[in-house]
């Protein structure tokens, strides 16, 4: 369950803080919360089972940040399927269908990870 | 195996994607966005549906890191025991 992953994981980055650098700590919280949605789909995701990988390779989780280049209204249904490809873990060995599908899967689990980190946040605040 | 995933397997290999499996998961992609971002219930282009879960995922992404950084500071300046009581509480919530 994703939320069990995440609050151990908030334990042992709390044990740990006092010699870690706030930026850091930033870090290894937002590890932990992409860990956990990997961990919670585990290897039945596209998306996961490429997010697991990064993890564990250790390499840096970046997503694109900035909007595409010429965000005109005309944008062709091709182009914004590259934008999404680089959007979602995995994505750009996916074709057309399985993009949708795993987009959907993916969302879904942001969603579900964004509001357990609002409701520790809330908890931890009161 | 799901029989959904064994579909688009086999429309994979045969590399012809219909237009009816395209329309059917971006009405299930639109289904996953929130309302606002979709005005009405009226039936969008899948390029605007596209554009939409672009701009809805990067804004998830931001909240992530966000929240990560506002945790971080909170578990900075709570006291160690009542923010790991808080953490327990929220897991049997």
């Amino acid at each position: 369950m994703m939320a069990c992953h995440f609050l151990r994981a908030l334990f042992r980055i709390q044990q740990t803080s006092t010699s870690s650098s706030s930026s850091g700590r930033s870090r290894r919280i937002r590890r932990a919360a992409y860990a956990s949605m990997a961990y919670s789909a585990g290897t039945r995701r596209a998306w996961s089972r490429a997010l697991l990988r990064k993890l564990r390779s250790r390499a840096r989780l970046r997503f694109p940040r900035r909007l595409s280049r010429a965000a005109t209204p005309q944008r062709r249904d091709m182009d914004q399927a590259q934008v999404l490809r680089k959007l979602v873990p995995g994505g750009p060995s996916m074709d057309d269908c399985k993009l949708l599908e795993e987009t959907a899967d993916y969302i879904r689990c942001l969603t579900t990870q964004v509001r357990l980190m609002q409701t520790v946040m809330d908890s931890i605040s009161s | 195996m799901s029989s959904r995933r064994a579909r688009s397997r086999q429309s994979t290999s045969s590399s012809r994607i219909t237009d009816e499996q395209i329309n059917d998961l971006v009405s299930k992609l639109q289904a996953v966005l929130p309302e606002a971002r979709i005005r009405g219930a009226e039936r969008v282009s899948a390029a605007k549906v596209l554009q939409e879960t672009c701009n809805y995922i990067r804004s998830l992404h931001r909240e992530v890191d966000d929240l990560s950084e506002r945790l971080s500071e909170l578990l900075a300046t709570t006291e160690a025991s009542s923010a790991q009581a808080a953490i327990i509480r929220s897991l049997l919530k």
